[in-house]
């Protein structure tokens, strides 16, 4: 039976049939829904970990432990994990560790679009890329085996084309290996688990000896395979990119590459004298085809297709045109229109509380360096609501610089519940222990909101929805020393401009805990205010709060009431009390 | 080969990817490869929102390619817009004629362009505009989230297959106690386009 599977529902189906039983994440688009699908199989233990690193290090103890163990996580995720990463490799895992990172070209939703395949060679670590669902599947079964027999974490590659695309999955009626019937004995080996250098000394060649073994395993491995067909044009490719030049190179001899690192040389050296000319495609940096310069090959890629962005099968199409390998098609003649479309961006939506959190913070004029959330939403105009946003838990830091820098500016950090629980904790812990004076404001909307409302260790639920321990955030930063703490509703924005206040002139350490459960995830509504016509002067000032159901028309400001979610922001700012609550 | 690609366009919230799963499954129970690509994320509520289906002997891509789709199924007056150079020459737009101000057009500092301009824009590779008073029809009948249904089934009567198959896939993938009503959308959309 075939059924439609995202790329990451197929990633937790291949883990789940494979006898994973250990699964951590911390939620990253595009890899979000991997843990999410993964949690829902019976007989599994999965969590939100509060950051990656956490995850990495309890998918490795599971796999210490003799248990399979997936841990997943978006391309920079690896960054914040990649400390365990690096040691996991050297220990190696005694049941199967699969590390499954998705890339973002194009950054839809990220800071930036580094290559995750240069972790697999960074750390000597093996990485598979799968270019559809079922691959998916396949592949973390696959990664899974790979890592048993050579003891060590395995990588599989993402992107976000993968992860959130669908198509057809086989689905076996076969269930996942059960689990032990004795808790199994830990195996005690303290020689090759702990890395003081002189044992870690001793897994380095252990390292360098297995590389070369995969390379040798990867040269039999049936999923990197030669696709025969016109021998003037020989494609190397792997992952989604190998779809894009399927539909562009419908007739050229294909080598469909499903492990990236390390390379099949033999395979490649073979496929390469079958060809005359020899084409990289692969999206972002040129990680295969350098690899393959280094053997001696003669290969194009980079000086045909970009490094920057994401590919699609226009433009792979189109760099073969420029470059001479394909006709052009016979295309329609081009659009030729001036019709201006304005812009949709991203924003906050209506009833959100950091919409009124921002607005306070215009209205006082500080600087604020701000964090990875919805409320990075605040940046843009008119609320120009963050000056600085760099990764997660960047803000406190940040600000903690730019004020021992020394400006005539109040500084504040803006980072949301669970940024602040993934890694704002030790930045907040530096400006107390350094004498900081940083107000750092918590925009608490009581959930990870930006990738769907995950549950994170200050909302009570676990992913698997158990009732846990509640992380109060005012007593963590009391506990940590901190004395000048308050928690304001942004709604009340009369309040919370006097707290803001209050906490700048003191000069002291601050956190400031701005509390309003974001209205999508509560499903809070309230009837939509009404403008009244005869006292609307069309100031537009309402507009500034950058909210989508107001729009201002001819005469007057009209209220979309579909739209509207009846917070009650516009109503406060208006100076004409036009705007009136129903 | 047969191939059949379609491109829907919409705004966070409207529904978009629903109709797009519903669109999938419905060319996989129809026997086709199916493949099937959009972007969340940072688009949850009240961004772009674009989703690629594709029907075909075999699928390759889940992205269509410019030039090349059958169908752009319109949410938004203005996001139906932004795509007509995706569509293949002789191919459809279906279009909900419903208009959603992005923030810069309430900000009075862009035009949102008139009804007629989105038309003729897409009429430059379309064979056929559709109109289709989709929310005013989802809302009718109880409920304007149903938007998306209506499309699909004006889309319905252009692209062929079962009317069965169609109610089918819609009555798994809707909530339960909305399958009734949403049937209901869908043959409310059917009357549009023939």
């Amino acid at each position: 039976m075939k059924k439609l599977m995202t790329g990451n529902e197929a990633f937790a189906y291949g883990a789940y049939i494979n006898g994973v039983r250990v699964g951590a994440a911390y939620p990253g688009t595009p890899s979000s829904e991997i843990m999410d699908n993964f949690s829902k199989y019976p007989g599994v233990f999965a969590e939100w970990s509060p950051n990656e690193k956490v995850s990495m290090d309890v998918a490795i103890g599971a796999a210490y432990a003799g248990t399979r163990a997936m841990c997943a996580m978006k391309h920079v995720g690896l960054n914040v994990a990649a400390d365990s990463f690096f040691y996991a490799v050297y220990t190696g895992i005694k049941a199967g560790l699969v590390i499954v990172c998705a890339d973002d070209p194009d950054m839809h939703s990220s800071q930036n679009e580094q290559d995750n395949r240069n972790y697999a060679k960074f750390a000597k670590c093996a990485m598979l890329e799968p270019s559809d669902s079922e691959e998916a599947k396949e592949f973390t079964g696959i990664a899974l085996d790979m890592s048993e027999q050579f003891e060590a974490p395995v990588l599989v590659r993402s992107v976000t084309r993968l992860s959130h695309s669908s198509s057809p999955v086989v689905v076996t009626e076969k269930s996942p290996p059960p689990p032990p019937e004795e808790p199994p004995l830990y195996e005690r080996d303290a020689q090759r688990y702990v890395m003081v250098p002189s044992n870690a000394r001793r897994r380095h060649p252990v390292v360098e000896e297995r590389l070369k073994k995969m390379a040798e395993f990867a040269e039999t491995m049936p999923i990197n395979y030669i696709e025969p067909g016109d021998k003037s044009l020989g494609i190397v490719s792997a992952g989604v990119s190998y779809q894009y030049a399927k539909e562009v190179f419908p007739n050229a001899t294909f080598l469909k590459l499903g492990m990236v690192y390390p390379l099949p040389e033999k395979l490649i050296r073979e496929f390469a004298s079958q060809v005359e000319t020899v084409i990289v495609v692969e999206e972002l940096d040129p990680f295969l085809e350098e690899q393959l310069q280094l053997m001696g090959i003669k290969v194009r890629g980079k000086d045909i297709f970009p490094m920057i962005g994401e590919f699609s099968p226009s433009l792979v199409r189109r760099c073969a045109v420029n470059a001479g390998l394909i006709e052009s098609p016979e295309i329609p003649p081009e659009i030729n229109t001036n019709l201006e479309r304005p812009i949709r961006p991203p924003m906050l939506c209506p009833g959100c509380g950091h919409r009124s959190l921002f607005h306070v913070l215009r209205e006082a004029g500080v600087l604020i360096t701000g964090d990875i959330g919805c409320y990075t939403l605040g940046w843009a105009p008119p609320l120009s609501g963050m000056h600085t946003t760099g990764c997660m838990g960047a803000s406190i830091g940040v600000a903690h610089g730019i004020d021992k820098g020394g400006v005539k500016d109040d500084v504040v950090a803006v980072l949301g519940d669970s940024t602040f629980l993934h890694s704002g904790i030790h930045p907040l812990i530096d400006v107390l222990y350094n004498r900081g004076s940083t107000t750092t404001i918590i925009s608490d909307n009581s959930a990870t909101a930006m990738t769907g409302f995950q549950e994170h260790p200050g909302t009570g639920k676990t992913l698997q929805n158990e009732t846990t321990k509640q992380v109060d955030a005012e007593k963590l930063v009391r506990g940590i020393g901190f004395e000048k703490v308050d928690v304001c509703d942004p709604y009340d924005i009369d309040r919370m401009a006097e707290i803001l206040q209050d906490h700048l002139k003191s000069g002291e350490p601050s956190v400031i805990i701005a509390r309003h459960p974001c209205v999508l995830n509560a499903k809070e509504k309230k009837e939509a205010p009404v403008v009244d016509p005869e006292i609307c002067i069309n100031c537009g000032i309402c507009l500034d709060i950058g909210c989508s159901p107001l729009v201002q028309e001819d005469e007057h400001i009209r209220i979309d009431t579909m739209l509207c979610n009846g917070c009650g922001l516009c109503v406060k700012v208006c100076p004409q009390e036009a705007i009136i609550e129903k | 080969m047969i191939n059949i690609d379609f491109l829907m366009a919409g705004v966070g919230g409207q529904g978009t990817i629903l109709a797009s799963n519903i669109l999938a499954q419905v060319g996989l129970d129809l026997g086709y490869d199916v493949k099937k690509a959009e972007v969340h994320g940072m688009a949850q509520r009240g961004g772009q929102v674009d989703s690629h289906v594709r029907w075909g002997d075999k699928v390759h891509s889940p992205l269509v390619e410019e030039n090349n789709v059958d169908y752009i199924i319109g949410f938004e007056m203005l996001e139906a817009s932004r795509f007509p150079h995706f569509l293949k020459q002789g191919g459809a737009a279906l279009i909900n004629d419903y208009r959603i101000n992005p923030p810069v057009v309430n900000l009075g500092t862009a035009t949102y362009p008139s009804k007629q301009e989105i038309e003729a824009l897409l009429l430059s590779r379309a064979e056929k505009v559709y109109w289709i008073e989709g929310t005013e029809i989802a809302r009718d009948l109880g409920n304007p989230a149903m938007v998306g249904v209506v499309l699909l089934g004006a889309l319905s009567n252009l692209v062929g297959g079962d009317q069965e198959v169609w109610l089918k896939v819609i009555g798994q993938m809707v909530p339960p106690k909305f399958v009734e009503l949403n049937k209901e959308a869908f043959l409310a959309g059917r009357k549009v386009t023939v």
